[in-house]
């Protein structure tokens, strides 16, 4: 009966130490999101002025300036590799969910999972032998292309969900009713997924904005304003990095505030994202 | 019509089956057309491959097998051997690994068997909000905060207490290897919890239900029935967040110290292959040097193409149970 009875304490204590073991678990992994946002956010507060928005950065070893340069040019950036990456992600999803039992469909279903698991760094390899080298420039145009490279499995793989999510019986009115079948895809397939794919793409963008890597060889870097999309051009997170890893006080500072607006542009996208998709399912 | 056995799947009526697969040219066009753009894909897929391997080509005649064996990275000798930066990657990956795996698995127990509704949607939310702060912001958090932590606090802890062991010896610096497998960890434990979870999902309720009914407590049914239903799933999480670590760049570049050596002790600075591509491309002189650092693309792109292929097959096995789903 004791032994019984220790047994069973044993055993209410084992799974005590387990259940505590997840919530640690849990907080630890929660905790450096919390740091991480209270420095980006105490820290980046005190660089920000209406210089960083409006200015050129200063040559090293001049303290003020800004990174008005980095600014524009991450949204040319961001949204040169949107055109170049989306339509065609878009387009190879309806493929995946409207033609894609085939053996063709798992090779390119496939191909877009292994393309979003390679590293980013190699992707900057590839623009740059393939754009780079033949242009002899860095440009935006190179650095907007590995972007839109990494955007588009996500997209393509987040089109294809989406749409198989649409009820079957949508499409069976529209064919009963005489439409061909790519009408029904585009008219009522896809417009029935339209703002669930808009959600993903949303996505899709946050993450490519804070791509740093692949933009180190293809868009390069720029102190001035580049003029055209052939010309090396600055964007935020490479310039946070070169300022991150320098001696200059001031950078830091800089360096920082970069941070904030980076990451208040990334969570924007992201909690506006989560609120659309939260107000379509209670819907 | 031959070409189009499944189409029942698509529930195509039955009237479209004389014209052929394709009832009308529209039709016929929409295919081609998205199928044009399926290719894309793949192409794309392929294209990186073979450029790398051909950014490579002197590199591999140069040194053949021996690039990975030698660790002489001497850019003014022409000398290239990857051994150091091979050596930094894979230890770094698996010590962070070894560090986020338990954690991750934690959160998925939690979330998916422990936490109350209502506070589900908010922590999952708080750990993908984590997988979306951009890489070089976690090496900024690094460089400030982290390091100077590790050097003061966790270092000197570790060096006092398990001192006597190689690992955990020498000056507490910071920036080194043990900081670098740290930010990797907070960095892949969104990846590997998220699959984690959707393995976990997977699981019959029947099964859970049964062994609760039987009077196994939450750890029993965990460990005796959930984990053997659900382990290649399991592992195939842990790899595809190995991949995600061993081809992460930035956060690590900044923390590692950026040495091209092989150091017993965790403190000393280490070098990954993705850092010396972010480090030395663009300053690369001469064919050789820059063929070195793309063989060094290649050998990434290769090891995580396969870890990936590996960690799907082992992910799908049980998402696309029979019965799989609790919904």
């Amino acid at each position: 009966m004791s032994l019984s009875g220790e047994h069973h304490a044993w055993r209410k204590l084992t799974n005590g130490a387990f259940s505590i073991a997840c919530v640690v678990a849990t907080i630890v992994a929660v905790v450096p999101l919390f740091g991480i946002l209270y420095y980006v956010a105490a820290r980046g507060i005190q660089g920000i002025n209406l210089d960083f928005f409006t200015q050129l950065p200063k040559p090293v070893g001049e303290t003020g300036g800004g990174m008005a340069n980095a600014i524009i040019g991450t949204l040319k950036l961001v949204g040169l590799a949107s055109l170049l990456g989306i339509p065609p992600g878009v387009m190879a999803g309806v493929y995946l969910a409207e033609f894609g039992q085939t053996r063709m469909g798992t090779v390119v279903r496939f191909s877009a999972d292994v393309l979003s698991g390679i590293p980013s760094i190699t992707v900057g390899i590839f623009v740059y032998t393939l754009v780079v080298l033949t242009m002899k420039s860095f440009s935006a145009l190179a650095g907007a292309l590995a972007l839109a490279v990494i955007m588009l499995p996500t997209v393509t793989r987040t089109t294809e969900e989406l749409l198989r999510l649409v009820p079957e019986s949508l499409r069976e009115a529209a064919l009963g009713l005489g439409v061909p079948k790519w009408r029904a895809t585009i008219s009522i397939m896809l417009r029935t997924a339209a703002p669930g794919i808009a959600v993903g793409i949303m996505l899709a963008v946050a993450r490519v904005a804070g791509e740093t890597a692949p933009l180190l060889f293809t868009a390069f870097s720029n102190r001035f304003w580049s003029d055209s999309w052939k010309e090396p051009t600055a964007s935020l997170p490479v310039q946070i990095y070169t300022y991150a890893v320098s001696p200059f006080e001031d950078w830091h500072r800089q360096a920082w505030a970069a941070a904030l607006v980076l990451v208040s542009l990334v969570l924007i996208l992201n909690v506006s994202a989560r609120l659309l998709v939260r107000n379509r399912v209670r819907k | 019509m031959a070409s189009q056995p499944k189409s029942q799947l698509t529930l195509r009526p039955k009237w479209l089956k004389p014209f052929g697969s394709e009832a009308n040219w529209g039709d016929a066009v929409f295919r081609g057309l998205t199928l044009a753009f399926a290719l894309v894909v793949v192409v794309t897929l392929c294209g990186i491959a073979l450029q790398m391997l051909k950014a490579s080509q002197l590199s591999l005649q140069a040194f053949g097998l021996g690039f990975i064996t030698s660790n002489d990275w001497d850019p003014i000798q022409d000398q290239f051997g990857a051994l150091p930066f091979i050596f930094g990657t894979v230890v770094s990956s698996l010590l962070a690994l070894a560090l986020a795996v338990p954690i991750s698995l934690g959160i998925a127990v939690f979330l998916t068997e422990m936490c109350p509704v209502w506070l589900k949607d908010p922590i999952a939310f708080l750990i993908e909000l984590l997988a979306a702060v951009p890489s070089v912001v976690y090496g900024l958090w690094g460089i400030f905060a982290l390091a100077p932590w590790m050097r003061e606090v966790v270092e000197p802890a570790l060096a006092t207490t398990l001192g006597f062991l190689p690992f955990f010896q020498g000056p507490s610096q910071g920036f080194g290897m043990l900081t670098g497998a740290v930010i990797l960890a907070i960095m892949i434990t969104p990846t590997i919890s998220a699959v984690c979870r959707e393995v976990l999902n997977a699981v019959p309720g029947a099964l859970r239900e049964g062994s609760y009914a039987l009077g196994a407590t939450r750890w029993e049914t965990l460990r005796t029935v959930i984990l053997p239903f659900v382990r290649s799933g399991l592992v195939g999480a842990s790899i595809l967040g190995l991949g995600r670590a061993l081809g992460e760049t930035m956060a690590i570049t900044m923390v590692i110290g950026n040495r091209p050596q092989i150091s017993s002790s965790l403190f000393a600075p280490a070098y990954t292959m993705a850092s010396v591509i972010a480090n030395e491309f663009t300053e690369a002189t001469g064919d050789l040097y820059l063929s070195a650092l793309a063989e060094i693309g290649f050998l990434l792109f290769v090891v995580t193409l396969v870890l990936n292929i590996i960690a799907r097959a082992l992910v799908w096995r049980v998402a696309r149970l029979p019965e799989g789903g609790r919904l």
